[in-house]
Formats: C-alpha cells, structure tokens, sequence
C-alpha cells in the first residue's frame, strides 16, 4: 500500500484527486489548496471533504442559523450553560441539576437500510449527550412516512421502528414520545429524527476542548472498521439519484452495536466521575476527522495524531479511511498524563478498549502521522470551522400564492359528524400510535412519568425532590408549506403547548430542520422564513434555541418533502406528583372545559387532507402571546390541583382530542356544543386545551381563567357510567368501537 | 434484610431492581459480575437487560460468569432468588429452573402494561399476594416466549410450580400462558413480566409489584 504523505503531496502537485466524487466543488478544493499551499494528501482531502459536508459544516445553513442567537437576549439565555455549537445545549432547571437535550436527523441512511440507520441515529444523539457530561436519560424519536398503504412504506417503517426500538431498548433508554406522521412527500424520503435528553450536576459540565500541550488524547470503545466511509458527505449531503455513472452507495450505512454503546455510557460516566477527563468528543458523522479537529481547534494548542495506533477491525485500511471511518461506539477523551492510568483501568473494568493515539502539542497545527510519514497537518480550524459560507439564492416559489389562494372554503362539509368523527380517529396520522410505541421500552430506569400517548414524555430527574421534565415535539409539515414563517411558529406553539398541558413550565427549545436541497432557491426560502418564525416566536414565548440540527437534500428528484421544521420544547416540573394525564376520569365528578377560542380554520387541517386529499389556503394563526397565558394557566392549574386532566387540541380538533382523552382514560363523556358543529369539533384553531377539572375545583379554576382573560367555555362532563363519547344533537359513538377505529388501523396496515 | 443484584456488562434494570428493594425497606447490594462474591447478602436479585449484548442465546453467556456460579451455589442451598426478564432468561441458562424463553411469537419487542394472575403464593416471593390475585405490571421483552417439553409442562403444573399465568391475550406465546415459574423448593422464582418497574403508581401502571419485594422481606425476617 504506498501512502500519500504531505512529503509526496508537495512533490506531486498536479496528481488528479478525486475531490468532485467526495462532494467537494471546484472552489472548495482550489480554497484547501490555498490554506495548505499545496495539494491535499488523499488523508487531508478526506478530512475536508468530510467535515466541510452539508451535514457538518451547515455552509447552506450557517448564514441564517445566525438569526437565532443574533435573537436570543440575555434575559432568554440567564437558564443556558451550553448553547448552539456545543455537541448539546444545557439548561439549568434548579437544584442543581442541568439538563442537556439536542435532536438529530438520520434521513437518509433510514431509507437505505431502514433498521441501521434508525438505529444509529439513536446512538449517535445519545453519545452527544454523553459528550455533555451528562447521563443519557430518555430518547424520543420523531418518524415521518410516505403513503401508510404504499409497498415501499411497509419496507422502512417497520424496519426503521424496530431499529429504534432494538438500539434504545438494549441501550437501556426509555423511549417517551415523538412522532409518526404519514404524507406522500416523504415516500423516497423518511424522515428518522432522534432526540435524547440527559441529566447532570451543574459542576459537572464537560465542554469538548483540548487545553494543556501534554495531555494524552485517548481513543475509547469499538474498533474502527470501513463501515459508514463518507457518510456525511455521501448520504447526508446529497438527494438519492439513480442516475448512472454514479458509485453505488448502499456500504456507507453504518452498524450499530448497543451493547457496546451501553458499556461506554456506563464506562465514561465512571471516568466523569473520577475527575480524570479534561476534555471530550463523541465520534458521530466525520469520525476520527470530525473528533480531532474539534478537539484541535477548540484547545488552545495543537494536537500529534499516530494514526497507526487506532485499533482496526479490518485490515489494509488507508489513513484516509480510518479518518473518515464512521464506525459506532467511539469516544475521543484528552486525560492529562498522570491520569492516564486511571483511565485505563476504569476502561478495562468496562472491557473497553482503550488507546493513547495522540498529544496535545504547542504550536497550532493537527499533524497526523502514520506509521512515522506525516500524512496530514493542516490548522484544525479551517477543517473544523472555517468551512464555505453559502449564500444561497432565495425565492418565494412562483406558485406559493396560487398555493394559498386555494383555500379549503369550497370543499364540501359532511353530511354525517358522527361518522366523520369515528373516520378520522381511524386515519393514519391521528389512529393511536400504539403498533409502533409497544416496541418501544417506556420503563426502563423507573422515571418515567409520562409516555406516549401523553401530550409529552415526562421524567423524573430527582427522586428525592421529585424535580422532573417534560418534553415534547412537534411539527406539521403541511402548514409549512403553506406558510413556512407561520408554520415554524405552528410547531413551536404545540410543542409548547403539549409540555404546559402536562403542567410543566417550558424553558428552552431544540430543532431538526429538514428540508429539500438548499440549492433549490424555493426550499431556501421555507428555510429562511422558517428560521426566522421559530426564532421570533422564541422571542415572544422568551424562551431561547439551545441547539438544533439542519438536514438538507430531503427530496425524491426535483420534489422536495413538505418543509419540516420538527421543534423540540423542553420543560421543567418542580413536582412530577403534581403531573396533569391526559385521560379523564382519574377524579369522581369532572367538568369539561375548552380553553382557548375556536374559528373555522381547516387550511392545512387533518381533514382537507384525509378526507379531500386537499393541500391550500392559509394555517391556522398562531397568538404565542395567548399560548404563554393558556402555560401559564395550566401550570397554575397542576399546583394547584385544580385540574385532573388535559389534552392539546392540535390535528383533527376537538373531535380527536375528545376520542384520545375518553379512550386513555377509558371513560365516557356528556358533550355539548355550540354553533356550527362541523367547525366546533374539526377546526384546528391554535392555542386551545382541553381540560377537566373536578367539579369542587370548577369555580376556582374558571374564575382564574376569568380573571387572566383566557376565554373558556364549559364543553361537557366527564361521565364514567356512560362508556361512550355522547355529542348533544349528534348522538353517541360507543367507546369499544371508537377504540377499534383508533387501534386498529395501524396493526392493520403493518402486522 | 441485605439484597444483591447483580449488574453483568449489558444490565439495565439493576437501578429498578435497587429500588423496589428499598422501597421494601431493604438494603440493596450491588454484585458484580466479574466477582466471586455475594458479600453476605441474604437473597440475590437477577435483573433485566440485555447481558453482554445477548447477541447469542439470550442468557447463554451471563450464566458461565463468575458470579453466576455463586448463585447457583446459594441456590441450591435454599437462597431465595429472583430472575426477572433476562435475569429469568439467564436462571433457566443456568437451569436453576427448567425450560427456555424464545422469541415472541409475532417477532416483536412488546411493552405493554400486562395482567398477571398470581398461581402460587407460596414461593420465597409471592407470599404477600392472595391466591389467584390479579396484577398489572409491565411486560417487555424481544425473547418471553415460554417453551418446555410436555414432561416438564406437565410436572410445573402438577407440582403447581407455575406462579405467574398472564391474563387475556397471550402477549408472547408462551406455553400454557405462563409467565413465571419457580424451582422444586419455591426459592427460586424467574419472571418475564418485571415487577420492578410497578413499585409506585407514578412511574408504573400500579404499585402491584411491591409484593414480590415485601414477600421476600418476610421470607428473610421468618428464616
């Protein structure tokens, strides 16, 4: 095997590198060109290519990312140790503890082995977690398919669910919520997003640095092997075409191993606890590329690299490969010398393997060597942080106004309420998600609070205070596309929501946005305006973006998915005892209220879409000022033990949020309604809860509301004789069969 | 009352395992895997997870580790112990009980919340539930399928040696409904189900599970 070495590199100037087949552009190699003032080696040109990818240099993105933290004031960030560009934004919730969160996208590598890619993109945000300081303490995954019925759908989902289950499951996290979405956009392109969240003491904070020429850089867990090679670049960065002439691209999926994940989880918390840990990087996409430059460029020093110390699982791999390996379950730590040793013996309690691969050294420069020939020395910056900047071109796309000027006024209203309220519990984005969550481990580790099909998932972080949070996300692609600035603000409202209603403050909010290909100037321009209506939403609700994720290129040919924006709210409970469920009938003798105020909304709506097929007009309109009152509320409400139940309204109205809050606490209910009925129970108006509250606590609560001018309405009463939903002037729909038109559709579709 | 349980490389319910016996007002002692120590401790907790990866038969490692062999050792001895999940997969690898667990019948993982009827309240940890008592906890598990020959079902349910029957829809296609079982002596017993995770309404469907823990704090306090 002959080595391209820097020595060579400076004396084959005009070598041909194949810089356009690892995604680099013309400019981009002529600008490493520059910086190095000579060629890349094959290892450099591996290393750029990776880490100025799409997916890790965010060069399409990073301009109007910006917007969030140009902002974000200092009154949103008085909670926030650790922010955007750390692996995870932390949060301080009291007590000392701090909460890290942060989601991730792992689109395409779903599609392509279903099972892997799902079950990687759990590991991967884990280890982000873990490079926090933090233990890793519950995950959420947010999915998004094509056509529930179509051949193809039946191929990813159950794999991608049985990924996310079998990697989470065995790793020991409880899975507390997230999505499953259904809409023919994402047919050629699922969407497999993964939020973990983790907990730590405030002081034990880790920042991933490499301070102090001296210190060792350790090289921890699973070998390194030639799965998942330019992953990032490759799958993450580019749109799936077959046309010819292009490299087949199944290898670049990676293999997860939980096991292993489990024992470094297990291995590095020891390790953080022992104060032995200077600095620390997960390796996630870019591998040993991405965790050395990060660790270079944000100490104060260089870094000596020996690459032909790294323990491989195959044989004859170049340094270029072994750079850009994406295999799993790997941990880079930077330990001063003395306590290399003790590092090493918490490692071989775990049975982890442990390697000395590198130094921390004066100077600015990563030079890495193998096998005594320099093969790479670059200033770790320019690979780590000064990738491109794009500027992309914008444009509102010519036929948003034809888009919006469609409006679902003209479609025809049903005839029969009744049936269309047992109809649309059965469609596939509203039927209970249950096939896919019973795969799904909710238990483990005994702090979960609240699960799926709560409003968010729910855990205790103290058990002796009993402190908890909540977390919840949410986004409908539909009302993006008909408003991207509106529905970005859509998302952050319900996620916002779904955390108050289960009486939790929410306090800081996390993101993975996903997006068809950047150089499209349409999908820049739902980019843009979505960024900037999540971050001025943020604004208005005064909670700030901790951290976020971008994935661009979801498109199937020319046809981008619905722009999906996925908003993650995290919230803090001061006494997870005082949790609001989401069924009714805990308490004897509730009352029904709907807070909030409903107008006859349906662009966008669960229903143009189920029963029409219909996508046009505007979304609902988002008021966060009243979304802030209604948390307030609701808050108040869960302290004061004044309420016993609460639901979101969100897709399919009040009608749904009816049939979900009567079948999770299998409890009849007495509805009554004013109006037009049609509106009244499909509207999907913004800023609306549906709660119950016992009937000695009603004047109280209603009073408050009164007072704090939230409008409010009695809407029914809960009814545990009846066990049936009974709508005034409609008639009644028995629960067993409501149950079978929720359940059943799903199992249905996929057992 | 001093209880062990043991964390092999791949536990994760050993936290839960640690807690319900607090909750009981019980000492929990952690047991490492590598060790061949049991400190002392009065009974001996085999919790869930996945031992080393379980990417062989599930439990067919864990039962050669060195503590292992202490279990079987105090088991044998009349030591109550308790097998849940893996633990249960791991006690029947060891054949401290008969038979095997294999995957689900419909190929998936399942959590649910699972209705159980208690068949034999007269094991080391059943003691404190009444006969034929139904209880909620949750079940979840990829491999809970119970299996074993006729001869073996036959000599269970006539030595009355099944403790755990699940109520309703069989969840895994177990044999003979069964979700739990327990050894000649009723000392030791192995579960799919995890009563662990059903200590405290909060953060379980019920607190039904508490008495399996509160069951063996009487075994001790009467031995």
């Amino acid at each position: 095997m002959s080595i391209d070495t820097v020595k060579n590199a400076e004396s084959t100037p005009d070598q041909e590198q194949p810089y356009k087949e690892l995604g680099l552009k013309d400019d981009e190699y002529a600008r490493i060109k520059e910086i190095l003032g000579r060629r890349p080696t094959d290892a450099e040109l591996a290393m750029y290519s990776v880490m100025w990818s799409e997916h890790c240099s965010y060069k399409s993105s990073k301009v109007h990312l910006k917007y969030f933290g140009d902002t974000t004031t200092d009154e949103m960030r008085s909670k926030m140790l650790a922010g955007i560009g750390e692996n995870a934004g932390v949060v301080d919730i009291g007590d000392g503890w701090a909460i890290t969160f942060k989601a991730e996208s792992h689109n395409h590598p779903s599609y392509v082995e279903p099972y892997q890619g799902a079950a990687t993109g759990v590991g991967g945000i884990v280890r982000d977690i873990l490079a926090m300081g933090a233990r890793p303490l519950a995950v959420m995954d947010p999915l998004r398919f094509g056509k529930p019925d179509a051949a193809d759908t039946r191929r990813v989902l159950p794999g991608i669910v049985a990924g996310v289950g079998g990697y989470g499951n065995c790793l020991g996290l409880p899975n507390i919520g997230g999505e499953v979405v259904f809409d023919e956009s994402y047919q050629g392109n699922p969407l497999v997003n993964a939020l973990c969240v983790g907990a730590m003491r405030v002081e034990d904070l880790h920042l991933a640095h490499a301070s102090g020429t001296g210190n060792k850089v350790i090289l921890y867990g699973a070998r390194t092997g030639l799965d998942g090679i330019g992953g990032v670049s490759v799958l993450a960065s580019e749109t799936f075409d077959d046309s010819a002439g292009k490299r087949k691209k199944l290898p670049s999926v990676q293999v997860g191993d939980p096991f292993t994940e489990k024992v470094l989880i297990e291995c590095s918390l020891e390790l953080f606890e022992k104060g032995i840990v200077v600095g620390i990087q997960d390796l996630g996409g870019a591998g040993l590329s991405c965790a050395t430059s990060e660790l270079a460029s944000a100490g104060d020093g260089g870094m000596h690299v020996w690459l032909d110390r790294v323990p491989l699982r195959a044989t004859g791999m170049t340094p270029a490969e072994i750079l850009s390996s994406e295999s799993q379950e790997r941990m880079c730590a930077v330990v001063e010398p003395a306590n290399v040793e003790a590092f090493m013996e918490v490692c071989r309690k775990w049975d982890v393997i442990a390697t000395e691969i590198g130094e921390v050294t004066d100077g600015d420069r990563l030079v890495i060597t193998y096998h005594d020939e320099v093969v790479v020395d670059v200033p770790p910056r320019t690979v780590a942080h000064e990738g491109p900047v794009y500027h992309r071109p914008i444009q509102r796309p010519a036929d948003q106004d034809e888009l919006q000027a469609n409006t679902p006024d003209s479609l025809p209203r049903p005839e029969n309420l009744l049936e269309l309220i047992k109809t649309m519990a059965a469609s596939p984005n509203l039927a209970s998600k249950k096939w896919v969550t019973d795969q799904y481990d909710r238990y483990v580790r005994g702090g979960t609070v609240l699960a799926q099909p709560s409003d968010s998932g729910m855990i205790r972080i103290d058990e002796e205070t009993h402190r908890g949070v909540a977390l919840s996300t949410d986004c409908n692609g539909r009302y993006t596309k008909l408003d991207p600035y509106e529905g970005a603000r859509l998302a952050l409202a319900e996620a916002y929501r779904n955390v108050a209603a289960t009486g939790a403050t929410p306090v800081a909010v996390t993101n993975c946005l996903n997006f068809g290909s950047p150089e499209d100037p349409g999908v820049m321009w739902q980019f843009e305006q979505a960024v900037k209506g999540l971050a001025d939403g943020c604004v208005e609700l005064g909670i700030p973006v901790t951290g976020g994720n971008v994935s661009f290129y979801n498109q199937t040919g020319s046809t981008a998915i619905l722009p999906t924006p996925v908003v993650g709210v995290l919230g803090v409970i001061d006494d997870v005892r005082r949790r609001i469920p989401t069924g009714i009938g805990a308490e004897a003798g509730e009352t029904l209220l709907l807070l909030g105020e409903t107008k006859a909304e349906f662009g966008g709506s669960e229903w143009a879409h189920h029963v029409h097929g219909h996508l046009g007009g505007l979304p609902p309109k988002a008021d966060l000022q009243r979304e802030k009152l209604l948390g307030e509320v609701l808050v108040a409400g869960s302290r004061d033990g004044m309420v016993s139940a609460a639901h979101d309204l969100a897709e399919g109205g009040l009608a749904q949020a009816l049939v979900e809050t009567c079948l999770i606490g299998e409890t009849g209910a007495r509805v009554f309604l004013e109006g037009d009925l049609f509106t009244a129970l499909f509207s999907e108006s913004a800023g609306r809860v549906l709660v119950a509250v016992p009937r000695t606590e009603e004047q109280r609560f209603t009073d408050m509301c009164t007072a704090r001018a939230l409008p409010w309405r009695k809407v029914g009463v809960v009814d545990p004789e009846s066990n049936a939903l009974e709508i005034q002037d409609l008639g009644s729909l028995p629960l067993p069969e409501l149950r079978e038109a929720w359940e059943g559709t799903l199992p249905a579709l996929f057992d | 009352m001093r209880v062990g349980v043991i964390t092999f490389p791949g536990t994760l319910d050993d936290v839960d395992a640690q807690r319900a016996v607090k909750y009981a007002d019980g000492e929990a002692v952690p047991l490492w895997h590598g060790d061949h120590d049991l400190k002392g401790v009065d009974a001996v907790i085999v919790p869930g997870g996945f031992s080393y990866g379980d990417y062989l038969r599930c439990g067919a490692i864990a039962r050669f580790a060195p503590v292992m062999q202490e279990v079987i050792e105090a088991a044998n001895k009349g030591m109550p112990v308790l097998g849940i999940c893996n633990g249960f997969q791991i006690l029947a690898e060891a054949h401290l009980l008969p038979g095997a667990l294999v995957r689900n019948h419909k190929l998936h993982f399942v959590c649910r919340d699972q209705w159980l009827s208690v068949e034999n309240n007269t094991t080391a940890w059943t003691t404190r539930y009444d006969a034929k008592a139904e209880i909620l906890v949750p079940l979840k598990s990829g491999e809970g399928g119970y299996q074993a020959n006729e001869e073996t079902l036959k000599e269970l349910e006539g030595e009355n040696r099944v403790v755990f029957r699940y109520v309703g829809e069989n969840p895994n296609g177990s044999r003979n409904n069964i979700a739990g079982i327990t050894n000649a002596r009723g000392n030791v017993v192995g579960l799919m189900p995890h009563p662990e995770h059903a200590i405290d309404a909060l953060t379980g469907p019920t607190d039904d599970g508490l008495g399996m823990f509160l069951s063996l704090l009487d075994t001790v306090v009467k031995a």
